[in-house]
């Protein structure tokens, strides 16, 4: 189409030629686009890692590519989890690490000698303009349009709701998985185009290492049944679909099944029963088609379409039996909040403590998205117009991941592909309308049915201008003008847009906080690092250290200590515990600390300077995660005033005020003020004007901003009193009559 | 032709059964029997499986799927070589639905012995 555009470089054999080479450009200059828009990080700030996760995933690629391939497979990591440990390599999903390392040992053996540091931080990037090299493939194959994926791929990227998972320094196993996700969708659309076996086990291989990189993989080995069973639905069943579909599910659930954290789980439980069951229904399908051509006799054929129904049916019947009676694994929590939205709140609140596993808000839409979610219902539209196979496939994973995206903030990252397939099938649908459309000629008007207008004009003069130019339309160079300007002004408002976001929200790492001084110069707040090195600098190589789950990998990645729990949330009761040493009186909270050899306690304050994600914001989490698991000795109703509400000041309850969490972040916090005058910015309440005190353990480290606070505790008393007491002791206030009075006393057993 | 209005289901089947024989090329029984093979061996598996036991879980996975994935396949070898899915396989010529045949099977048969330890 767009070949009738322009002079002879367009035309013929030199013309494709062009094109490609145009094409060539273009590609290459969007993945060096997708790359700088996600450097803003590392240009203002540092090359670091940033956000939680990640640090594992450095570690545990540092561990790789120290110890070799073998060893990272078997590892057990004693450091973590301390008095449980972590089978590190059987719980994790090694394709990230695994990615990486690859990526070092080739770069040395081209003497680059990078530090494996530099690769995890530049990996997101890399990726990403894989990522949009992907989705042009991809939408390729949806439209013949020449323009449809070009479009894709700089919508892909640097669309905001992709950038804000892969900004540089985010080494996260997302910053991977999409990639392999638009990539596996694309080879599976190759697959049921051609019907091809080898498209469909690359699919399948493609798939694998989709399973070895994200949990995510669910989602495919969902989308891709659900895509055959609607065409099946549909009666659009051809031997295509059986060698693309049976290839892919023989082969890429044995691909799966090579990950150790996966294992068993594609036969055992329900998140892969739908592609079971699809393959066994294709199975049947095939057999009755295949019956169906040797045999023409009518009854016959409804014989065995009831036949396949029944059989259906039955499977379905199993499966549930299975599932009732416990064979089959029913629904994982994470998946099963995704249905019924209420269920991780009551059950889990682990799961729904987790800020990225709320519902989305309809602005977060248009802020990830801006212009291509006008396009994105447009784009499904132009799929329905036209639709095989490969459409539907667009439709399906429109309407599934949308749902996916309005339950939980984090599955926008899946949604982003297809709204970018589906908002560059529509623009490119416009731009083709527009750009290339030709002014019909006048005869077309005259010959075939010419009564009726041959009538009408006749009785208009000539001389009416409207007359003289029938044909009325987009076909005037106004019209067209008019419509690429306006498209090429949102494009170039969508660019901005998406710098702006990127530049703004989503590229300050989060270990460094920044903020701005009166002056408008940059302050950098580096409390996170100060206390971590302080940690591992000043501490045994195997001090314990005991924190909110959330600073586990960090206390792992950074100060290299031994921590109790960390972000991968395997055991619930293990991070209860940590919840009710937390949440309890020092006398309830010090033998749970020595029962775990915990040496360091760490607490994150933000009431200095107004850092809003700290532990007393998060403190009623860890009461009611506590709560799940000892409901007697740990109440949220304590925790609140009378009358219901969750205060610091004066106000605040007992429990509150005696637990170790509020003790230990209100320690010696008066000095700072004048007299009855501290005051917490966070909260934005004055505090009771005596300050808490801590009898079993002492203040090993604050930071500058007095973001981190590192308590030690105490080892036990020499003269086996309890520390109350003893603390009471050494202050000198001991009751002058105790030696005096007799107190009750027990027979002392020996 | 002659059984178009049986209702004699022993009948149908032995008409399906000759014109089978009479019908299909001796390239495609090949296949056919292979495939034949792949479900006795599978079933012999499963049943194995049911009365031994199913201790080295990964060893009866492993040799279960390679009979299935051979099996599917075997089929879809068997599909796109069909004269009368021509339509629906034009891009593949016999010649590479083999090739893709063995690429899919060596694949298949790697992760069979990787996974059977």
């Amino acid at each position: 189409m767009a070949a009738s555009v322009g002079s002879s470089f367009f035309k013929g054999e030199t013309g494709r030629n062009t094109r490609g080479l145009l094409r060539l450009i273009i590609l290459v200059l969007i993945a060096t686009t997708a790359v700088a828009s996600r450097l803003f990080s590392v240009i203002r700030f540092e090359s670091i890692i940033h956000e939680f996760d990640p640090w594992f995933n450095f570690r545990a690629t540092k561990y790789l590519v120290q110890n070799g391939f073998t060893s990272f497979w078997d590892w057990f990591d004693d450091r973590t989890w301390h008095p449980l440990g972590r089978v590190t390599g059987g719980t994790l999903y090694p394709g990230l690490m695994v990615t990486s390392g690859a990526i070092w040992h080739f770069l040395r053996f081209l003497t680059f000698p990078v530090d494996i540091r530099n690769i995890c931080v530049m990996l997101a990037p890399a990726c990403s303009g894989l990522t949009a090299f992907a989705s042009y493939l991809l939408t390729s194959e949806m439209s013949d349009s020449p323009s449809a994926g070009l479009l894709a791929a700089i919508f892909m990227g640097i669309a905001p709701g992709y950038i804000s998972r892969s900004v540089a320094g985010s080494y996260d196993n997302e910053a991977i998985a999409i990639f392999l996700l638009v990539f596996t969708f694309y080879l599976w659309i190759k697959s049921v185009k051609q019907g091809s076996v080898m498209w469909g086990a690359f699919t399948a291989l493609f798939y694998g290492y989709m399973v070895s990189a994200w949990g995510g993989y669910v989602f495919i080995t969902n989308l891709l049944p659900l895509h055959v069973f609607v065409l099946l639905c549909m009666g659009r069943y051809s031997p295509r679909l059986y060698t693309s579909y049976t290839t892919w599910y023989s082969l890429g659930t044995l691909a799966s099944m090579q990950i150790p954290f996966v294992g068993f789980l594609p036969i055992r439980t329900s998140d892969h029963m739908a592609a079971l069951g699809v393959f066994g229904l294709l199975q049947l399908v095939a057999f009755v088609e295949f019956v169906r051509q040797t045999l023409p006799s009518k009854q016959f054929q409804t014989l065995l379409r009831a036949f396949v129904l029944v059989v259906f049916l039955a499977a379905f019947g199993v499966l549930v039996l299975l599932t009732f009676s416990g064979v089959v694994a029913p629904w994982g929590g994470r998946f099963y909040s995704l249905w019924d939205t209420g269920y991780a709140k009551i059950h889990i609140p682990i799961i729904a403590s987790v800020s990225e596993h709320q519902p989305t808000a309809w602005p977060a839409f248009f802020f990830d998205l801006n212009l291509l979610i006008w396009l994105f219902p447009a784009g499904v539209y132009m799929c329905f117009r036209n639709l095989k196979d490969e459409q539907v496939f667009v439709v399906i994973y429109a309407v599934l991941a949308s749902y996916f995206a309005g339950v939980m903030v984090r599955l926008m990252l899946t949604l982003t592909p297809v709204v970018c397939v589906a908002a560059a099938l529509a623009l490119s649908q416009i731009l083709d309308t527009f750009l290339v459309t030709k002014t019909p000629v006048a005869p077309a008007q005259a010959n075939g049915n010419t009564d009726a207008p041959k009538t009408a004009a006749s009785l208009i003069p000539d001389t009416l201008r409207s007359t003289q130019k029938p044909l009325v339309g987009i076909y005037s160079t106004f019209s067209k003008f008019a419509m690429t300007g306006t498209i090429t002004a949102y494009l170039l408002l969508f660019v901005l847009h998406c710098t702006w976001v990127t530049s703004n929200a989503y590229s300050s790492p989060s270990v460094v906080l920044a903020s701005k001084m009166a002056d408008g110069s940059q302050h950098i707040i580096d409390d996170y690092r100060e206390a971590y090195y302080w940690l591992r600098q000043n501490t045994e190589q195997n001090a314990k250290i005991m924190s909110w789950w959330d600073y586990g990998y960090q206390i792992g990645g950074m100060a290299d200590r031994p921590t109790l729990v960390d972000n991968n949330t395997w055991n619930n009761t293990h991070i209860a515990t940590v919840g009710k040493a937390m949440s309890s009186r020092e006398e309830v909270s010090y033998p749970i600390m020595r029962q775990h050899e915990v040496d360091y306690v760490l607490i994150v304050f933000g009431g200095l300077i107004g850092y809003s994600g700290d532990d007393i914001n998060k403190f009623l989490w860890m009461v009611r995660i506590a709560e799940g698991i000892w409901p007697d000795e740990i109440k949220e109703r304590d925790y609140f005033t009378p009358r219901g509400e969750y205060r610091i000041d004066d106000q605040a309850s007992d429990t509150m005020k005696n637990s170790l969490m509020y003790k230990m972040s209100y320690y010696n916090y008066n000095s700072l003020f004048p007299a009855g005058q501290a005051t917490d910015r966070v909260r934005g309440s004055k505090l009771p004007a005596e300050g808490p005190e801590l009898s079993t353990l002492e203040e090993a480290f604050t930071s500058e901003n007095w973001i981190i606070r590192i308590y030690k505790v105490k080892d036990l008393d020499n003269l086996n009193r309890d520390h109350q007491s003893a603390m009471a002791f050494e202050k000198g206030n001991k009751r002058k009559k105790t030696s005096k009075r007799k107190g009750p006393r027990v027979l002392r057993v020996d | 032709t002659t059984v178009r209005n049986s209702s004699d289901a022993q009948e149908i089947a032995l008409a399906v059964w000759d014109r089978y024989v009479q019908d299909t090329p001796q390239r495609v029984k090949l296949i056919d029997v292979f495939m034949t093979f792949l479900i006795f061996v599978g079933a012999l598996q499963f049943l194995y499986c049911v009365i031994g036991g199913n201790y080295p879980f990964n060893a009866f996975l492993s040799g279960f799927s390679a009979t299935v994935g051979q099996f599917v396949l075997t089929a879809s070898l068997r599909i796109q070589t069909n004269p009368q899915n021509k339509a629906d396989f034009g891009s593949i010529s016999h010649e590479r639905a083999f090739a893709d045949y063995v690429f899919g099977s060596l694949i298949l048969h790697f992760f069979c012995v990787n996974f059977i330890n």
